[in-house]
C-alpha cells in the first residue's frame, strides 16, 4: 500500500443553477489575457448539448483518454509510435472553430463616431485577426437548450441513447454541467506529453504544466478526453486549470468553489492507494471502473491507513483533513457522488452528485405524491432526465449506481419533510437506502446547510 | 488490412520498446517508479509554476458592490494590483443566519463577476462630452453674448438651431470638453428653464435608490432643492405590483430570500429565480432537501424548471385563470364543504371578508356589488369606518382598526385588529334566508356576465352581504339554496372558475390544478401558513397584472399564509428596499430644507410627453365591464389621465400652463393663500392644467437629467416614440395616429405633433449606453468601485458599503461630486436671475397621510362639471408655496437642514424627531461655518452623507425605531406589544464604518411591516399578525374587495380573470408589414436576460461571449420552421411601433406562438440596419407602446392613493404582438 493524498472536488449538480459565475471568476482570474482568449479553465454546459469544445465527448473523433489493448492501458491517441508520427500534424486536435473564434466589438465607435446618418453601433471583430466577423459559435452556444433539436442531437451522449423524443417541448429536460480539469489519478495528458512537461504533484495530486518544459507539442490537448488542456497561442505553451494552487497552498478554496453561488462545490482530501491505481484503470468492463476507483480510496479512519499515511510522509493535518473531508463523505460514505466518464480510464478526481430534480410529471401521472418515498423510488427510472443519460455520463452506462444515489437524495427529502411538518418519523425511509436517522441527517446537513467551513 | 496489421505490429513493438526503456530507466534513475511502471515519482525536479503565483498575487482587496438595479446587493472583494483593478470575487462574511440553515454567502452572479471589465473598457466615458453641433453653437453664442444663460436661451429660442442639434441626437459626433464648460452649459440650461418655464419643466430620473443610496439621494436632493420633479421608476418599469397597494395598502414588502427556507411548499410563478435572483436561488435548491415541494409555473422550460417537482405551463398571460381555479378548489373544499379552523380564524381577523357590502339595484332590476357599508350609512358616523355584522349582538358594528381610527380624533388606542367581544359573521348564508342575484362580469367571453345569488340582510334600508359571500359568487362556489348559474362541478368547463374552465383557457390539465390546489391548502393548514408563492415579471408585466396578482394573493390570504414566516407572497420584480428608509427619504427629497418636493409618476409623464397617447385608437370604455355604469363612455385614456391630475389623484408635472414661479408671485401679490387663489383661477378658467394640453410648447419638459440609469436603452416602453417626440431624433415607428372620432375630448389635440420637446438631455454615466448616445451632454461618472456609498435590498437583511478600490480614473467624478459641482455653478448663475422666489407646488393626495381620506366612498365628482367647487387637498391637489433661494442651493445640498427635527420625519404615517441625531451628526461631521446652513451638520462628503442616512433611519438607529414604535403604540393601544418591541431594538446602532467592515444586519423598525433579528428572518406583515397592527387600508385588513367607482367601472371589485389584451380588437399596434417571404405573428415577451447585467448593461464582452454575441430572439421550433429560420439566422420583427433586427435562437424550450426577446438588448453592439426601414434596428422596447390601465390612476381614497413608486399606472409591455420573418442574411452596419 502506498498512501497518497489528493485534493479532490465534488459538485452537486442537483443544486447547480447554471449561472456560470464560476466560469467568469475563473476566466477573470486566470485567462483574460492574450493567447488564452478562447480558454475557459472552467466552463458550464447545458445538457443535452454539444458542450465546449463542440462534441468533446466523442472519443471516436478526438481519441482522448485511455483504451484497453490486450489488457494493457494505452492512450487512445495511440502508442508512442503513432503519437510520434503525428507530432507535426495532429488530426485529433480541436481547432479554434471547435472551441469558438473569440471576438470583440468596435466599442470605440460608440464614443468616437463622427456625426453621421444613423446611430453608431459596435460591430463584432475577430480577436484573432482583427477583421470584422460574424458570431456563429461560442463557448456556451447551447445555453438553456438554445440551438434547436438538430444541433442538440449532436450531443455525443444523447446520440448513444438515440432518444430524440426528449428534444420536444413537452418532454424537455436540461441540467447544467460545470467542468474543470479532472486532476485524474491516471492522467492521460501527462502520459502523452513528449516533453515531460505535465506532472501530477506528489503532495496534493494537482496536475500542472511546467511552463519551462512545455514545448507546445499539444499532445496533451488531444490526450485529455475532457479537453481541459488549452494551447496558449501567444506563449506557445499548454495551459490548464491549476486547481488554484496558489490559493490551495494558502488554505483557501479554488476560485470556482468559493464563488459558486449555488454552493454546490466541495473540496477535500482523498487518500488513495497508488499501488491500486494501475489495476483499477485497467479493469476489463468499463462499468467496473467506478467501483474499482472507489476501491483505490482509503478509509482515513482506518488505523492501518493512518499508520501507512504517516509512513508515506503525509502530514498529520492532511490526515485530519481527510477524515473531515466532505468529498470523502459524498464519494465513499454516502455514495452520492460519481465520476465523470469513468470509461476514459483516467480515474478523474472531480466527481458529481447527479441531478434529482425535476421529479416531474412521471410521479403525478401515476397519482403519486412527490413526498411519498415509495412512489418516488418507483418513479426514478421515469425521471424527466433520462436515467440512461446520467448513466452514460457517470457510470459508463450502468444505471444502478445513479439510481441508488438519486434514491438516497429522494429519501433524504422524504425524511426531512416529516421533520419539517412535525409529522411522525418513519425509520424505514432512511433504512430503505442503507442509512439511519443519524447518517441521513448528517447527509442533509452537508448537502442542504452546506456551511462554508464544511464545504471546504 | 495488411497495412493496419503492420501498423499494429509497429505499435506493439514501439510499446514493448518503450516499456523496456522505462524498466531500464527505473534501474538507472534514483526516482521511484510504481511496480506497474505507470507512474514515476520525481521529488528531485524543479518546475516553473511561478507565472500562476504571480498572476494570483495582488496588493489589496477592497469591499465594494454593484449599484445595479438588480437588488442583489452582494458584497464583493475587489482585487487591486499595481494600482489597477484586476478582478472581483464574492465576499463570504455575512453574519450567520443560524446554525440550522444555509447562509447568504457567497452572494453574486456572473454579471457581477464581470463588472470590472467596465473599469478600463473601450466604452468607458473618460471625459465630459457634448454633441459637437450644440457645443459649437453654444461657444459661438457664449462668445457673442458673454453670458452662459443668455447663450443657452438664444440657441433654444431659435427654432432652426434647436432643430439642428436635436436632429443630430443619436448620430454620433460627440466631442470632448472640459468639466468647467460642461457644468456651465448644464447649469445655464437649468437656470434658463427655471426662469423661463418653471422648475417643474426640469426633471430627474434615477431609479432604485437602494442600489447606491447616496448616489441616488444626492441628485434627487439637488432636484428637490431646485423644485424639479423626480420621476418614479417602480411603476414605470411595470415592476410595481399594483395589487400590493390595493390589497395590503403597502408598496411592496416581501420576505428576504432566507425565509424561502421556512416554506414547506413553494410555487415559482412566472419567476425564473436562477436567472433573475441568482444569488438567492440556492435557498430554493436547498430548501427542497428540507422536504419543500417546488412547483414551477412558466410557459417555457425556464431555468427554474430544473428544480421543479412539477411544471405547469399555461399559455402566456393566462395565469390568472389558473389561480382563480385553485381558489375555486380551496374555497370549495376548505370553506364550504369543510372548514379549516386556522383559515377561518385568519380571514376573519386579518382580511376584509367579514365586512359588509351594499348591493346596488340597476335600472333593469338586477343588482351589482356596491360600496362598503360604513358607520356613516348607519347613522351619524364616519364614512371611513366600514362595518361587520356581529353575531354576538345580531347587529352591525364598527370593529377597531379601520381607516377612521387611524386618522380621526378618538382613534387613539383603537387602531388595532383586536376584535374584543365582536364575532364578525363571515357569511349570511342560512337555509331559506333572503337571497339576491348579483350580476358579475366574466372577461373570458366578450360582454359576458354571470348571475349568482348571494345571501343578504337588509340594513340601513338596503340589501347588504359580506365580502366572503360575494367572493364565493365570484369564484363560482355553489351553496345550497342560492339561485343563479353555478358550475355543475370541477369538470364543468362552461362556468367560471372551475378547474375544467381554466383548462380551456390555460391548457393546464384540470386534474393537475385540482391536486396542486389541495396540496397547497393542506400544507398551509398543516404548517400554519408556510406556503409561499414567488411571483415574477412573467406574471407581473401584463396590462391586467393586478388582476393576476389579486388571484394569487387570494390563495395566500384564504390559507393564512401572509404575515407568517415561510409563507405569503414573494414578489421579486424590480423591487428594492432602502432599509435605512427614513434617512434616505429625508435627504433625497431635501425635506430637511423645504417641503413638499415634486414626485411624479413616471408612466403618465412619458405617456403624455412622448406623444404615445396620440397613437391610441380605442376609447377608455373598451376596457369597461359589461356591468359598468359607463363612466368612461366617449372618453380617451388621456382624458382620464387629465382627470386624475385635476382631482389630485396623481401628481402632474409640468402642473399648470404657467410658470409656477410666476403663479407664486401672483398669489402673493393677491395676498391670498396660494391654494385658495389658484382654485379660484382654475374655476374661472384663467388657469389650466398642463396635462390638458401636453403638446403646447409651454407645457413641454425641457431639461432631463438621467443618472444611474439607462432610460432610452432599457425602460423606455414605446422607445421609438421617445425618439420621435421627446428627443426629435429619427425613429422606426409606423403607427397611425388616432383618427378624429377616437381622440381625447378633454385633452387638446394639436394637429402638428411636436418633434423634440427636450432642450437638454443630460446623462451621467461611466459607459456608453443608448441614453448617452442620444444625450446632448455626457458627464463621466465614477464606477461602483470608485466611490463610497451604501447598499441594501429586501433579499437579505444587511446594509453594506461601497468603497473606492481606486480613485475615479481619467476625468471621471462621482455622482456626489458632479451634483455638488452643478449646484455650485447653478447658484452662481442664479444670482440676479432667480435669487429668492416663491414656487407654487401642487402635490397629490397622498397615501399614509390624512390626504387619503379626501374623497369618501371612492366617488369621483369632478369640479370641472361645475357640480362641486374645487378645493385644494380635497378634489384638487394640495397647493403649497415654497420659498427657494437659488443662490443657496449648494450650501443646502451640503448640510442637513433644520426641518427634520423641527417638523419631524413622517414615514408611512408615523413621525419621528431626530434631535439627538442632529446633534450627533454635528459632532461627527462638523458644522457649516457660514452661509445658509451655518451651524448645521455638514454633508459635504459621500461618507458623511452615508453616515446621515444611517443615523436618521430606524432600521440602523434603534433609538429612532423605538420612538416610531412608541408613537405607533399610542395609536394602536397598549395591548399591541409594540412598546415591548421598541425596547428590543432601542440599543441597536449601525455606523458607516461598521458597514465597511462587514455587512451588518439591520433591526425591526416602524418603517417596515415585518420583524427581523439575528435569529429571525424577515417576513412582511408579521408586525400586523403578531401585534395586531392594522394594514394601511380602508378596513385595516387585507382587501379582497375594492369599491372605488372606477374599480366598479372596470368590473374588478373582486378578484377576476382578465385575459391578455386583444390588441387587434383595440385597433392598436397591429402587426406591421410582413415584407417579402413567409412570416409568423407571435406574442412578443421581453423577460429578464441571463446575459446582461440586470436590465441595463448588455454590451459587456464576457457576457456577450457567454451568450450569442448580439441581439437575439428565442423562438420555438415550430415557429422557426414556419418561416424557414435556422438557429442563428438573422430575422426581423416588425410591428407598428418599430423594428427589431436580431438573430434567432431556436429552441424546443419555447412554446409555439410566443417569442422572447430578453430585456435590454440595445443597439450598442452588433445591430445591423433593418431591411424594413433602412435604419438601425431597435432595442427590445422598439416593439412596445404604453397602455395605461385607468384603475391605476385612482387616488385620494384610502390605500388607493398616490405615493411615489407606490401607486400609479404601470408601464406594462407584455401584451405586445409582432410579425417575424427571415431577412436577407447579408447584413450592413
Amino acid at each position: 500500500m502506498r498512501v497518497m493524498a489528493q485534493i479532490a472536488m465534488v459538485m452537486n449538480l442537483d443544486k447547480c443553477i447554471g449561472c456560470h459565475t464560476c466560469s467568469v471568476t475563473c476566466k477573470q482570474t486566470w485567462t483574460n489575457r492574450t493567447g488564452t482568449e478562447y480558454a475557459w479553465f472552467n466552463n458550464v454546459e447545458t445538457r443535452p448539448g454539444q458542450g465546449y469544445p463542440r462534441g468533446h465527448e466523442d472519443q471516436e473523433k478526438w481519441k482522448g483518454g485511455w483504451r484497453l489493448k490486450h489488457g494493457r492501458l494505452v492512450p487512445r491517441t495511440g502508442g508512442r509510435a503513432r503519437r510520434l508520427a503525428r507530432l507535426f500534424a495532429n488530426p485529433e486536435l480541436p481547432t479554434l472553430d471547435d472551441y469558438y473564434q473569440p471576438w470583440t466589438y468596435d466599442y470605440d465607435n460608440l464614443i468616437s463616431a463622427p456625426l453621421g446618418e444613423d446611430l453608431p453601433t459596435a460591430r463584432p471583430r475577430s480577436l484573432t485577426d482583427g477583421r470584422p466577423t460574424a458570431v456563429t459559435w461560442g463557448p456556451n452556444w447551447d445555453d438553456d437548450l438554445g440551438g434547436g433539436p438538430e444541433q442538440l442531437a449532436a450531443d455525443p451522449v444523447l446520440r448513444k441513447l438515440n432518444d430524440q423524443v426528449r428534444l420536444a417541448y413537452e418532454q424537455a429536460f436540461m441540467f447544467y454541467l460545470p467542468r474543470i480539469c479532472e486532476h485524474c489519478l491516471n492522467p492521460s495528458c501527462v502520459a502523452v506529453c513528449p516533453s515531460g512537461a505535465l506532472y501530477k504533484r506528489i503532495e496534493d495530486g494537482i496536475v500542472l504544466v511546467d511552463q519551462d518544459r512545455c514545448r507546445g507539442w499539444r499532445m496533451c490537448v488531444s490526450g485529455c478526453p475532457y479537453k481541459k488542456v488549452y494551447f496558449n497561442h501567444h506563449t506557445g505553451k499548454a495551459e490548464k486549470c491549476t486547481f488554484c494552487y496558489p490559493r490551495i497552498e494558502a488554505g483557501e478554496p479554488t476560485v470556482c468553489s468559493e464563488t459558486c453561488v449555488g454552493r454546490l462545490r466541495y473540496l477535500g482530501v482523498m487518500l488513495y492507494d497508488a499501488d491500486r491505481v494501475g489495476a483499477a484503470a485497467a479493469v476489463r468492463d468499463e462499468q467496473d471502473l467506478y467501483p474499482a476507483q472507489l476501491d483505490c480510496f482509503l478509509d482515513p479512519h482506518d488505523p492501518q491507513v493512518a499508520r501507512a499515511a504517516e509512513e508515506s510522509g503525509i502530514p498529520h493535518d492532511w490526515l485530519t483533513a481527510a477524515r473531515r473531508s466532505p468529498v470523502y463523505a459524498l464519494i465513499s460514505t454516502y455514495r452520492l457522488a460519481l465520476p465523470l466518464h469513468p470509461e476514459y480510464r483516467t480515474l478523474p478526481m472531480v466527481w458529481y452528485v447527479p441531478p434529482l430534480s425535476p421529479v416531474v410529471d412521471a410521479l403525478s401521472e401515476t397519482g403519486h405524491d412527490g413526498e411519498d418515498p415509495a412512489g418516488l423510488f418507483a418513479a426514478i427510472d421515469a425521471l424527466r432526465i433520462p436515467l440512461a443519460y446520467l448513466a452514460e455520463l457517470f457510470t459508463a452506462g450502468d444505471p444502478a449506481p445513479v439510481e441508488a444515489a438519486l434514491c438516497r437524495l429522494a429519501a433524504m427529502r422524504a425524511h426531512m419533510r416529516r421533520v419539517n411538518l412535525n409529522e411522525p418519523q418513519d425509520p424505514a425511509i432512511a433504512a430503505s437506502v442503507g442509512l439511519d436517522e443519524r447518517s441521513i441527517t448528517a447527509m442533509y446537513r452537508l448537502l442542504a446547510l452546506a456551511k462554508y467551513d464544511e464545504r471546504y | 488490412m495488411a497495412l493496419r496489421r503492420a501498423h499494429h505490429r509497429a505499435e506493439q513493438a514501439a510499446a514493448a520498446a518503450g516499456e523496456q526503456l522505462l524498466r531500464l530507466g527505473r534501474s538507472l534513475r534514483p526516482a521511484e517508479t510504481t511496480p506497474d511502471l505507470r507512474a514515476v515519482f520525481r521529488p528531485d525536479q524543479s518546475v516553473n509554476d511561478a507565472p500562476y503565483r504571480e498572476r494570483w498575487a495582488h496588493d489589496k482587496v477592497v469591499r465594494s458592490t454593484h449599484g445595479v438595479n438588480c437588488t442583489g446587493s452582494c458584497s464583493w472583494k475587489v482585487y487591486v494590483k499595481d494600482g489597477l483593478i484586476t478582478w472581483e470575487t464574492q465576499q463570504t462574511d455575512y453574519p450567520s443566519v443560524g446554525p440550522d440553515r444555509p447562509e447568504y454567502e457567497p452572494r453574486g452572479c456572473p454579471r457581477g463577476a464581470s463588472f470590472s471589465w467596465y473599469t478600463y473598457s473601450p466604452t468607458r466615458v473618460r471625459h465630459p462630452y457634448a454633441r459637437g453641433v450644440l457645443l459649437e453653437m453654444y461657444r459661438e453664442a457664449r462668445k457673442q453674448l458673454g453670458d452662459p444663460v443668455a447663450a443657452w436661451a438664444e440657441i433654444v429660442n431659435d427654432p432652426q438651431r434647436r432643430r439642428r442639434y436635436q436632429a443630430a441626437r443619436g448620430k454620433g459626433g460627440l466631442v470632448r470638453l472640459d468639466w468647467d464648460e460642461a457644468l456651465e452649459i448644464a447649469a445655464a440650461a437649468h437656470v434658463h428653464t427655471i426662469a423661463a418655464h418653471g422648475p417643474d419643466r426640469v426633471a430627474g430620473f434615477s431609479p432604485i435608490p437602494a442600489m447606491s443610496m447616496a448616489s441616488h439621494a444626492v441628485g434627487a436632493r439637488f432636484m428637490s432643492l431646485i423644485g424639479a420633479p423626480m420621476l418614479s421608476f417602480y411603476d414605470w418599469y411595470a415592476d410595481l405590483p399594483i395589487a400590493s397597494p390595493q390589497v395590503f395598502g403597502d408598496q411592496t414588502d416581501v420576505p428576504e430570500s432566507g425565509d424561502w427556507w421556512d416554506a414547506a411548499y413553494l410555487l415559482l410563478w412566472g419567476s425564473n429565480v436562477p436567472v433573475t435572483r441568482t444569488p438567492d436561488a440556492h435557498w430554493m435548491a436547498e430548501a427542497r432537501y428540507r422536504g419543500q415541494k417546488v412547483v414551477v409555473v412558466s410557459p417555457d422550460y425556464a431555468d427554474a424548471t430544473k428544480f421543479a417537482d412539477e411544471w405547469l405551463h399555461p399559455h402566456p398571460g393566462t395565469d390568472g385563470a389558473l389561480a382563480m381555479a385553485m381558489g375555486h378548489v380551496i374555497l370549495t373544499e376548505f370553506f364550504v364543504e369543510k372548514q379549516a379552523p386556522y383559515f377561518t380564524d385568519y380571514v376573519t381577523r386579518f382580511t376584509d371578508l367579514p365586512f359588509l357590502v351594499a348591493l346596488d339595484a340597476r335600472p333593469d332590476g338586477t343588482h351589482t356589488p356596491g360600496k362598503f357599508l360604513t358607520a356613516a350609512d348607519l347613522g351619524p358616523g364616519s364614512p371611513w369606518k366600514p362595518v361587520v355584522f356581529d353575531a354576538a349582538t345580531g347587529r352591525p358594528a364598527v370593529p377597531n382598526g379601520t381607516l377612521g381610527e387611524r386618522w380621526e380624533d378618538g382613534g387613539e388606542g383603537r387602531w388595532n385588529l383586536d376584535l374584543g367581544p365582536l364575532e364578525p359573521e363571515l357569511s349570511f348564508h342560512r337555509p331559506d334566508g333572503p337571497v339576491i342575484e348579483v350580476l358579475l362580469p366574466r372577461f373570458d367571453e366578450p360582454g359576458g356576465t354571470v348571475r349568482r345569488g348571494v345571501p343578504v340582510r337588509w340594513l340601513a334600508g338596503r340589501p347588504v352581504t359580506t365580502v366572503f359571500d360575494l367572493l364565493l359568487a365570484g369564484y363560482g362556489v355553489r351553496r345550497a339554496g342560492l339561485p343563479g348559474s353555478w358550475p355543475a362541478g370541477y369538470q364543468d368547463p362552461t362556468e367560471p372558475c372551475t378547474p375544467a374552465w381554466q383548462e380551456t383557457i390555460t391548457s393546464v390539465p384540470a386534474a393537475q390544478v385540482t391536486r396542486i390546489a389541495r396540496e397547497f391548502a393542506r400544507t398551509a393548514a398543516a404548517s400554519r401558513g408556510r406556503v409561499m408563492i414567488v411571483m415574477g415579471a412573467g406574471t407581473n408585466h401584463w396590462f391586467h397584472s393586478d388582476t393576476i396578482y389579486r388571484a394569487f394573493l387570494s390563495l395566500l390570504l384564504l390559507t393564512g399564509c401572509q404575515g407568517v414566516n415561510g409563507g405569503g407572497w414573494a414578489h421579486y420584480v424590480g423591487q428594492e428596499k432602502v432599509r435605512p428608509y427614513t434617512g434616505w427619504q429625508q435627504l433625497s427629497t431635501a425635506a430637511d430644507w423645504n417641503r413638499p418636493s415634486r414626485q411624479m409618476a413616471g408612466t403618465p409623464y412619458w405617456y403624455l410627453h412622448t406623444g404615445q397617447w396620440r397613437y391610441e385608437r380605442y376609447g377608455a370604455d373598451a376596457l369597461s365591464a359589461p356591468t359598468a355604469p359607463g363612466l368612461f363612455t366617449g372618453r380617451h385614456t388621456a382624458d382620464l389621465v387629465a382627470q386624475s391630475a385635476r382631482l389630485g389623484w396623481l401628481p402632474s408635472y409640468p402642473t399648470f400652463t404657467a410658470n409656477p414661479l410666476d403663479l407664486g408671485a401672483a398669489a402673493r401679490k393677491q395676498g391670498l393663500p396660494a391654494g385658495e387663489w389658484a382654485a379660484r383661477e382654475l374655476e374661472a378658467g384663467r388657469l389650466e392644467f398642463a396635462c390638458e394640453d401636453p403638446d403646447a410648447p409651454a407645457n413641454w419638459p425641457r431639461v432631463l437629467t438621467v443618472w444611474r440609469a439607462n432610460l432610452i436603452g432599457s425602460s423606455a416602453k414605446g422607445n421609438e416614440f421617445f425618439l420621435r417626440h421627446l428627443l426629435g431624433a429619427e425613429d422606426n415607428a409606423s403607427a397611425a395616429e388616432a383618427p378624429p372620432p377616437d381622440r381625447p375630448r378633454e385633452v387638446r389635440w394639436r394637429e402638428e405633433a411636436p418633434h423634440g420637446k427636450l432642450d437638454l438631455l443630460l446623462a451621467l454615466d461611466f459607459r456608453m449606453t443608448s441614453t448617452t448616445l442620444f444625450a446632448d451632454l455626457v458627464l463621466p461618472a465614477a464606477t461602483w468601485y470608485e466611490k463610497h456609498d451604501l447598499s441594501s435590498t429586501d433579499m437579505h437583511p444587511y446594509v453594506h458599503a461601497f468603497s473606492p478600490a481606486i480613485s475615479p480614473p481619467w476625468q471621471a467624478r462621482t455622482d456626489f461630486e458632479i451634483f455638488h459641482g452643478l449646484a455650485a455653478k447653478l447658484g452662481e448663475l442664479a444670482q440676479g436671475r432667480l435669487d429668492t422666489v416663491h414656487d407654487l407646488v401642487a402635490t397629490a393626495l397622498q397615501h399614509d397621510t390624512p390626504g387619503e381620506t379626501a374623497q369618501p366612498g371612492g366617488h369621483a365628482p369632478d369640479w370641472r362639471t361645475g357640480a362641486v367647487r374645487p378645493v385644494p387637498g380635497h378634489n384638487l391637489p394640495h397647493l403649497t408655496l415654497v420659498e427657494r433661494d437659488y443662490t443657496a442651493i449648494a450650501g443646502k445640498l451640503a448640510a442637513l437642514g433644520p426641518l427634520c427635527e423641527q417638523e419631524g420625519m413622517p414615514v408611512k404615517g408615523v413621525t419621528v424627531y431626530p434631535e439627538p441625531e442632529s446633534r450627533w451628526l454635528a459632532a461627527r461631521c462638523g458644522t457649516a461655518p457660514d452661509g445658509v446652513a451655518a451651524g448645521r451638520p455638514l454633508l459635504d462628503t459621500d461618507v458623511k452623507f452615508c453616515e446621515a442616512i444611517l443615523a436618521l433611519s430606524g432600521t440602523t438607529n434603534g433609538r429612532l425605531a423605538a420612538e416610531g414604535f412608541h408613537r405607533l403604540a399610542a395609536r394602536c393601544g397598549t395591548g399591541s406589544g409594540l412598546r415591548e418591541l421598541a425596547e428590543t431594538v432601542a440599543e441597536r446602532r449601525v455606523v458607516f464604518s461598521d458597514t465597511q467592515e462587514r455587512p451588518v444586519q439591520v433591526g425591526s423598525s416602524f418603517e417596515w411591516s415585518g420583524k427581523e433579528a439575528p435569529d429571525r428572518r424577515y417576513a412582511p406583515f408579521t408586525i400586523n399578525t403578531e401585534h395586531r397592527k392594522p394594514w394601511h387600508t380602508l378596513t385595516g385588513r387585507q382587501h379582497f374587495y375594492l369599491d372605488h367607482d372606477w374599480m366598479a367601472e372596470l368590473g374588478e371589485q373582486l378578484p377576476v380573470y382578465r385575459p391578455p389584451l386583444d390588441l387587434a380588437a383595440l385597433g392598436d399596434s397591429g402587426p406591421g408589414q410582413a415584407g417579402n417571404g413567409r412570416s409568423v405573428t407571435v406574442r412578443y415577451l421581453t423577460p429578464h436576460s441571463k446575459w446582461s447585467i440586470h436590465s441595463e448593461y448588455q454590451e459587456n464582452l464576457l457576457m456577450q461571449t457567454l451568450a450569442r454575441g448580439g441581439p437575439v430572439i428565442w423562438m420555438s421550433v415550430a415557429d422557426a420552421e414556419a418561416i424557414g429560420v435556422a438557429d442563428n439566422d438573422w430575422i426581423e420583427a416588425v410591428n407598428a411601433n418599430g423594428v427589431v433586427v436580431a438573430r434567432a435562437v431556436v429552441s424546443h424550450r419555447m412554446p409555439a406562438g410566443t417569442v422572447f426577446m430578453y430585456h435590454v438588448q440595445e443597439r450598442l453592439v452588433n445591430v445591423p440596419k433593418s431591411t424594413a426601414t433602412g435604419r438601425r434596428g431597435g432595442v427590445h422596447n422598439a416593439l412596445t407602446k404604453l397602455l395605461i390601465k385607468p384603475t391605476h390612476l385612482i387616488g385620494g381614497y384610502a390605500q388607493l392613493s398616490f405615493a411615489p413608486n407606490y401607486y400609479g399606472p404601470t408601464g406594462n409591455q407584455r401584451d405586445a404582438v409582432t410579425t417575424i420573418r427571415r431577412r436577407p442574411q447579408n447584413v450592413e452596419y
